[in-house]
């Protein structure tokens, strides 16, 4: 068997039995559990609407809108797995944007052009995006690394400073669009494969944090951390600096969707829904990450975002309304909860 | 005298009374009965949600499903109202999305109480769980014409003043269900077993146990009350407002959670005071309002909500963290 | 059973997952009497005090209280029998006041609805009285020393109608004067006619107050008499064995270089004034009851409370160790003696649980070399002997003496130049404990400088070149591991 020393879940270790080989291993393992049902419910869907669901054109929008629901779990994982949480997420991804966007405006006041300008523009707009995402972050690890703030109220307040300087920006109301050149972020597609560019973002973003956790020295710390605070310290882990970068990592991920989202709606709007904070928290739950900390896989994370997009999406075509959804979420969120009662008690 | 420094209480207490002294320093009609009464009306609604936020702090959970609660009693009170034809008197009606509320409520409690399920993660679901199920099957539509007892409850001053310059000033018997709620939430909470287990359980949740407190009963109830509570609110807000709008009021949460941290309630639990509650949820009140005579734009409400949050909850615990240092 | 019995346990055993705690062992507890329950870490005392308190059920024998037998004891019912059991934590409400917490069984056993504030103050008072101490009523129990909070626990248990108060560990964090106190609340307890239970391991203490002695070691009772049939030396030898370990250390070995020195270090109240210097390949012993200030000087020594008074030496330089990373990367290292909560990570695999102090070594560029990863987890399975047959399960699934070697390998594994054991075989079977040592002998003779901290006299004479006694944070006498015999170390570490 492989002796990886990835961190494992107890749960993800084969257990012995009749059923072998990979038909076994979808029916033990939480991965293989997760599979199924991402793979159910994409054939529940395309047997309900077998002529909207499984087209091309669906299957293009939907690699089109998961991606930033998939970067915001991402970060919200990280911090989970060290046994916190990061409810400033959508404060953060508001705020960058909306420097990014403000930043773009002032660089290149012409929305329309195009040119190397343009581009240094809306790099010069990523950068300070990101650059205050990092910052937000930073705030975040410290707070909650040096002063003992429990994250639930840290990140509760300064995801309220976030949108409320966010707000202050922008007076309250929506910003104007996106550079036309920025645009491809959020709409544009890789030619001829017709990839689109937030779903390579996200995969390239996922694929980073998996090697990171699974790979690197500070992915095992932040496990490690995550089960127990107490024995990391005994053990050398410095608890104070991998909580930071966690959480600027987070913020950075946040910040990401963030720019993704604005570019989308062609517009940065200060305060939009908590519903976002909601699916991340469900995704990464969904995903196996425990909320106590310890563990959790990015594999496990993004079949949850795409067993959600397919849901989502196909509900939208049932015609049940956005509300409706929002309820379906709520209640799955406790659904999976009750479920993985067990397992998620705190060690 | 040092202990009276160290209370939450003192440090919003003397914030407040900045907050009041810069204000009425740049506008002189500040400090006056018309303002008080307004701060009043205004903090009545969120005062109520605070009552029921503290009890669930105070036993070491958090809540924040408690404004979807509270739009969903509203509305399907309101409605069933209508409907029926039961809106002439706003005491059913209190009744009425109260008991919803308290419904509600006991949803949360038996995924805390008995699947003992992390708080925040469950009342982030039914959160959405309730404002969902609201938005789908009850209705979008808001409700402009409001039961009469709604709309006459609205009218009806508790007290009703006319001051030197001719100007009327009233206050809302609303308020009186504020005080109403509040006093019997004190006294709960201070002269009851179960108030002082709900402390007890947030202090210290083994040795409650061990003790002989029941927990799951006193988990129950909490989350009742404040679903309870919110319901009530809820019913209020719309009957001031006169009109049932099921958007209304999420959003809140945070405000209101901030200012019953303030008032020196800790997530932890197993603290926090009537009198700290009520003082918290008049500085958020009064830098509300203040903002905008202080030339503050409103936009700036989150930052300075969200920065006495972090201050709220930062100040104790960074000189806890000193305290224990120094033990050594 | 006399008139007189309040208690009476008979031929009590109890194993967990297949280790005998306690092995038919028998006690009676008179009406009024003052009854020591000795013995060291792991002898099997809060086990016989968890059944007493009805939390745990025996496997075999009986439980007779005030003559009536309880088969099934309940912690209720143990409750309305009398007992009540004070543990270390004293189970107090700390956000609550004084009053309020001698006062809260009663409210909640009297199943009264509404609070009574001067009702809950009189009765409270009433408690206090009967300890014949004066404690704010007012304060929090947060705000209080911990002997005024051991105060507050007798008086809440008095309230219950106890007749038996069984005290675990009472004094382990009292100062001189307060274990003055809090034994003559103990003699006005048994004035009153209470039982008291006093379960400690400090020597002097249990002299001062006990009329009986009962002696449990490896969950057996070894001895039971009147106090005054023990002396210092006896009961020292009754807790902690005359079994020698047969690895006793090469003595003669010439001993290297100096590793490690202290010069007056100090940190609080905590300990003081303590030098000594360590050499290549010996084993110094640090031994002495619980507060004698051994467990915070290693812990200063490893950066996790640093020092405030003093210096250290490592290799003759003079270091600042601020927190554990600074100490590992001095090359010191800690084996912790509570391994469940400060040493493991117990969900995560045994090989996590290895390679956790070695990750930078193991990585280029912050990037695990996975080969790497694996032939250092396997290899220190295989030298330490880890028995299991994966180490991709998680470490909980091994018994306490393979635990323990999993954290050993993890600082083996650094090849640290200073090996700091707190306590390294509690809670370990004896198969384990003698390899334990084996592997201490092995490393002093390949060079390694090796600090033992422990209480069990036999461990620390056989595996210790040289032992200090450390008595109230200070160091009192320095001994050569040959020259001395266990009567005069039990006897020196009474004080």
């Amino acid at each position: 068997m492989d002796k990886q020393i990835g961190p494992r879940t107890i749960a993800a270790t084969r257990r012995s039995g009749p059923i072998r080989g990979f038909a076994g291993a979808l029916a033990t393992t939480d991965i293989g559990r997760l599979f199924l049902i991402t793979v159910l419910v994409f054939v529940v869907m395309s047997v309900l609407q077998p002529a909207l669901f499984p087209t091309r054109e669906n299957l293009s929008s939907m690699a089109f809108q998961f991606p930033e629901f998939g970067l915001l779990s991402l970060g919200m994982m990280l911090t989970m797995l060290t046994g916190g949480i990061d409810l400033s997420i959508i404060g953060v991804a508001d705020l960058s944007a909306i420097l990014a966007v403000m930043v773009m405006h002032r660089l290149a006041p012409d929305a329309q052009a195009a040119g190397p300008g343009v581009f240094v523009a809306i790099a010069a707009g990523i950068g300070v995006g990101l650059a205050a995402a990092a910052v937000g972050g930073l705030v975040n690890g410290i707070v909650i690394a040096g002063m003992d703030i429990p994250p639930i109220l840290a990140t509760l307040g300064t995801g309220l400073i976030f949108t409320g300087i966010a707000k202050v920006l922008t007076g309250g109301a929506a910003l104007l669009g996106f550079p036309e050149m920025a645009s491809v972020i959020g709409n544009g597609a890789i030619p001829y494969f017709g990839i689109p560019v937030p779903l390579l973002i996200f995969v390239v973003a996922a694929a980073i944090v998996a090697f990171v956790l699974n790979r690197s020295a500070f992915g095992l710390r932040v496990y490690l951390l995550g089960t127990n605070p107490l024995a990391a310290r005994f053990a050398g882990i410095d608890n104070f600096r991998v909580t930071v970068r966690v959480y600027v990592v987070s913020a950075l991920l946040a910040a990401v969707a963030g720019l993704i989202i604005a570019i989308r709606a062609n517009s940065a709007k200060a305060d939009y829904g908590s519903s976002y904070l909601l699916l991340a928290v469900l995704i990464s739950v969904l995903g196996g990450t425990n909320p106590y900390g310890g563990f959790g896989k990015v594999s496990g994370l993004v079949l949850a975002v795409l067993s959600l997009q397919f849901l989502s999406s196909g509900l939208n075509m049932l015609q049940v309304s956005n509300f409706a959804v929002s309820m379906t979420w709520g209640t799955l969120l406790l659904l999976v909860m009750v479920i993985n009662a067990g397992r998620i008690r705190r060690a | 005298m040092t202990r009276l420094f160290a209370r939450n209480e003192t440090l919003v207490t003397l914030i407040l009374i900045a907050f009041c002294v810069v204000t009425s320093l740049i506008d002189p009609n500040f400090l006056s009965l018309p303002t008080l009464f307004d701060l009043l009306r205004n903090g009545t609604v969120m005062s109520i949600f605070a009552l029921g936020v503290l009890l669930v702090l105070a036993s070491g959970g958090i809540d924040l499903s408690f404004t979807a609660i509270a739009a969903f009693a509203m509305y399907v009170a309101t409605k069933a109202m209508m409907m029926l034809g039961l809106g002439d008197s706003m005491m059913f009606a209190i009744l009425f999305a109260g008991a919803i509320g308290l419904l509600l409520g006991l949803i949360n409690a038996f995924f805390i109480g008995t699947l003992k399920l992390p708080t925040m993660i469950v009342t982030l679901g039914t959160m959405n769980a309730f404002q969902g199920f609201l938005l789908t099957f009850v209705g979008t539509t808001l409700i402009t014409q409001v039961p009469l007892g709604m709309r006459s409850f609205s009218r009806t001053m508790l007290v009703r003043l006319e001051t030197p310059d001719g100007t009327i000033v009233s206050l809302p018997v609303a308020f009186l269900i504020l005080v109403v709620l509040a006093t019997v939430t004190g006294l709960l909470l201070n002269r009851t077993t179960l108030g002082r287990s709900i402390y007890a359980l947030g202090g210290a949740p083994e040795s409650a146990e061990r003790v002989g407190v029941r927990v799951v009963a006193v988990q129950y109830f909490v989350y009742a009350y404040v679903g309870a509570l919110s319901g009530v609110a809820g019913i209020v807000h719309g009957a001031m407002a006169r009109v049932a709008n099921p958007f209304d009021l999420v959003g809140l949460e945070l405000s209101v959670i901030a200012a019953v941290v303030l008032g020196g309630a800790r997530l932890s639990g197993g603290h926090g005071t009537l009198f700290g509650t009520l003082l918290g949820v008049a500085l958020i009140v009064v830098i509300n309002n203040s903002l905008i005579t202080l030339g503050i734009p409103s936009t700036w409400q989150n930052v300075l909500t969200g920065l006495l949050i972090l201050v709220g909850t930062g100040l104790p615990a960074f000189r806890a963290k000193l305290a224990t240092q120094r033990a050594g | 059973m006399t008139p007189q019995t309040e208690v009476c346990l008979e031929g009590i055993s109890k194993s967990f997952a297949g280790v005998r705690a306690l092995d038919n062992v028998s006690l009676t507890i008179g009406k009024g009497e003052i009854v020591c329950l000795a013995g060291e870490n792991g002898s099997g005392k809060s086990t016989l005090v968890k059944i007493l308190a009805g939390v745990l059920r025996p496997d075999s024998g009986s439980i007779e209280i005030g003559g009536h037998p309880y088969p099934h004891l309940h912690p209720i019912e143990a409750v309305r029998a009398g007992i009540q059991v004070i543990y270390q934590d004293f189970s107090l409400f700390p956000n609550l006041t004084v009053a309020e917490n001698i006062a809260f069984n009663e409210q909640l056993s009297s199943r009264r609805k509404f609070v009574r504030w001067r009702k809950v103050r009189e009765v409270a008072r009433g408690a206090l009285a009967k300890v014949g101490v004066n404690v704010d009523l007012d304060a929090r129990v947060e705000d209080l020393t911990v002997a005024n909070k051991q105060v507050v626990a007798i008086a809440r248990a008095l309230l219950q109608d106890a007749k038996l108060i069984a005290m675990d560990e009472p004094t382990s964090a009292l100062t001189e004067h307060e274990v003055h106190a809090l034994l003559d609340i103990i003699r006005r307890l048994k004035r009153d006619g209470i039982s008291v239970l006093f379960i400690s391991h400090k020597l002097r203490e249990i002299f001062a107050i006990c009329e009986k002695i009962v002696v449990l070691r490896n969950g057996r009772k070894v001895a039971d008499g009147p106090a005054r049939e023990f002396d210092l030396a006896s009961l020292s030898l009754h807790m902690l064995g005359r079994r020698l370990e047969s690895h006793a250390r090469n003595r003669g070995q010439e001993h290297g270089e100096e590793l490690l020195r202290l010069d007056r270090l100090g940190r609080g109240q905590q300990f003081a004034d303590v030098s000594f210097a360590l050499h290549a390949g010996e084993v110094l012993g640090i031994t002495g009851l619980l507060g004698s200030g051994r467990t915070e000087l290693a812990s200063a020594l490893f950066g996790l409370t640093p020092a405030d008074r003093g210096r250290i030496l490592l290799g003759g330089q003079p270091v600042r160790i601020g927190s554990p990373r600074e100490a590992i990367a001095h090359g010191l290292g800690y084996v912790p003696s509570d391994r469940l909560t400060e040493g493991l990570f117990l969900p995560q695999s045994i090989g996590n649980n290895i390679a956790v102090s070695s990750l930078d070594e193991l990585s280029s560029n912050g990037v695990l070399d996975k080969a790497r990863v694996r032939g250092l987890i396997d290899e220190w399975v295989r030298q330490l002997q880890v028995r299991t047959p994966n180490a991709n399960l998680p470490v909980q699934s091994l018994s306490g003496g393979n635990q323990q070697r999993v954290v050993l390998a993890r600082w083996l594994a650094r090849a640290p130049r200073v090996l700091i054991l707190n306590g390294p075989t509690v809670g370990v079977d004896v198969g384990s404990k003698a390899e334990i040592h084996d592997i201490i002998a092995r490393l002093a003779n390949a060079g390694m400088g090796i600090i033992v901290i422990s209480d069990d006299l036999p461990e620390i004479l056989a595996a210790c070149d040289r032992i200090l006694v450390m008595q109230a944070g200070r160091v009192v006498e320095e001994v050569a591991g040959d020259t001395v015999d266990e009567d005069h170390l039990a006897a020196r570490l009474a004080g």
